[in-house]
């Protein structure tokens, strides 16, 4: 993929992830006030599409951004390059995807 | 005139196959650049010593070099600036091939200028008459803030991303672009914006701004790389849409 549409790939999952941060913290100061415990979370969560969908874009922003993140990062310190680097970043996005999208399964399953 | 004191220089010698600091002393002068130490030792102390200059009135970006570790233009720098412990060290550049002494292969970093498409496009031929130039515009006010650059290779060897990645073609290169993409006489937007584009380019800067922290013309080749990410991003915008 040609660098520029990395560069706006990255910078358009950084506005996605902007609201859903603020939102991910704003929740969480607003649900623990009461002190919180797993049965509650799981409850609000599970069988809720918005959460899913929520932290199903959560996850999926932040797998794009990271990778192409750590792309960079793997070119300049271990000089990867070329196909190595492609399959080195396949990996990390597909790694940290399907983490990602287990973890909100998990939680909002029914 | 001399002030009496002397100093003590370490200066870096050899080439590719092995190379150390050898030290010198250094009559102090009242005042005196850290070009004029270099030029001392030579004539007084060893012939053999190589580095390069020109102009020495910091125009022909020749001279540059590691001094006390950071990049500067030695004809310009004055001894009293670097020297506060009574000692500089001077090397080679960062980031470019030593070829001997304080003498880089600047090859790599023009090379790079070419590849940025930092050369001029023109538009018409030399029958034509010179195209009128607006110096109040926008991008007029964009290319001349860009185009004082001297080619020195402060930034370049300033640059940590230049140093880790080799293929990253620099401050100095994506800067040059930058003023000629603002410059209407120049043709060459859809290529300059290709390159910047492509691998090493642009996206390739962190915009950790030592470029724009050692420039001794002054210069913000961060300024201009940012410009170009924006325009290469509108670009690749347009050619989907």
């Amino acid at each position: 993929m040609p660098e520029v549409r990395l560069a706006l790939l990255q910078k358009l999952t950084a506005l996605v992830m902007l609201p859903l941060v603020a939102g991910h913290i704003a929740v969480m100061i607003y649900a623990v006030q009461g002190g919180l415990t797993a049965a509650e979370i799981l409850g609000r969560t599970q069988g809720s599409l918005a959460w899913a969908l929520f932290y199903g874009l959560f996850a999926v922003a932040v797998s794009i951004h990271a990778a192409i993140g750590l792309r960079a990062v793997l070119h300049e310190t271990l000089a990867l390059g070329g196909r190595a680097l492609a399959a080195v970043t396949w990996l990390i996005f597909l790694g940290l995807l399907a983490l990602g999208l287990r973890a909100v399964w998990a939680v909002t399953a029914a | 005139m001399s002030t009496g004191g002397v100093m003590t220089v370490a200066v870096w010698r050899g080439g590719p196959e092995g190379s150390a600091f050898q030290e010198f002393r250094v009559p102090g002068q009242k005042s005196q650049t850290v070009l004029d130490v270099v030029i001392w030792i030579q004539q007084y102390r060893d012939p053999t010593l190589s580095y390069r200059f020109a102009c020495r009135v910091g125009m022909c970006g020749s001279c540059a070099m590691t001094v006390n570790g950071v990049p500067r233009w030695t004809c310009r720098t004055h001894v009293k600036r670097v020297a506060k412990t009574g000692r500089i060290e001077i090397a080679p550049l960062r980031s470019l091939p030593v070829i001997k002494d304080l003498a880089v292969d600047m090859d790599p970093f023009f090379e790079k200028w070419v590849a940025a498409e930092g050369r001029f496009h023109p538009q018409r031929t030399r029958d034509q008459p010179v195209r009128e130039t607006k110096p109040q515009t926008r991008r007029r006010r964009q290319a001349d803030a860009a185009i004082e650059c001297i080619n020195c290779a402060v930034c370049y060897a300033a640059c940590d991303t230049v140093a880790a990645s080799p293929d990253y073609l620099g401050p100095a290169a994506l800067n040059r672009a930058w003023s000629l993409l603002n410059d209407d006489k120049d043709s060459g937007t859809e290529a300059i914006l290709a390159a910047a584009g492509a691998k090493g380019g642009c996206h390739s800067c962190h915009a950790m701004g030592s470029c724009t922290r050692f420039c001794p013309n002054e210069l913000d080749p961060m300024a201009s790389i940012a410009g170009l990410k924006r325009a290469s991003i509108a670009a690749a915008l347009k050619r989907k849409g």
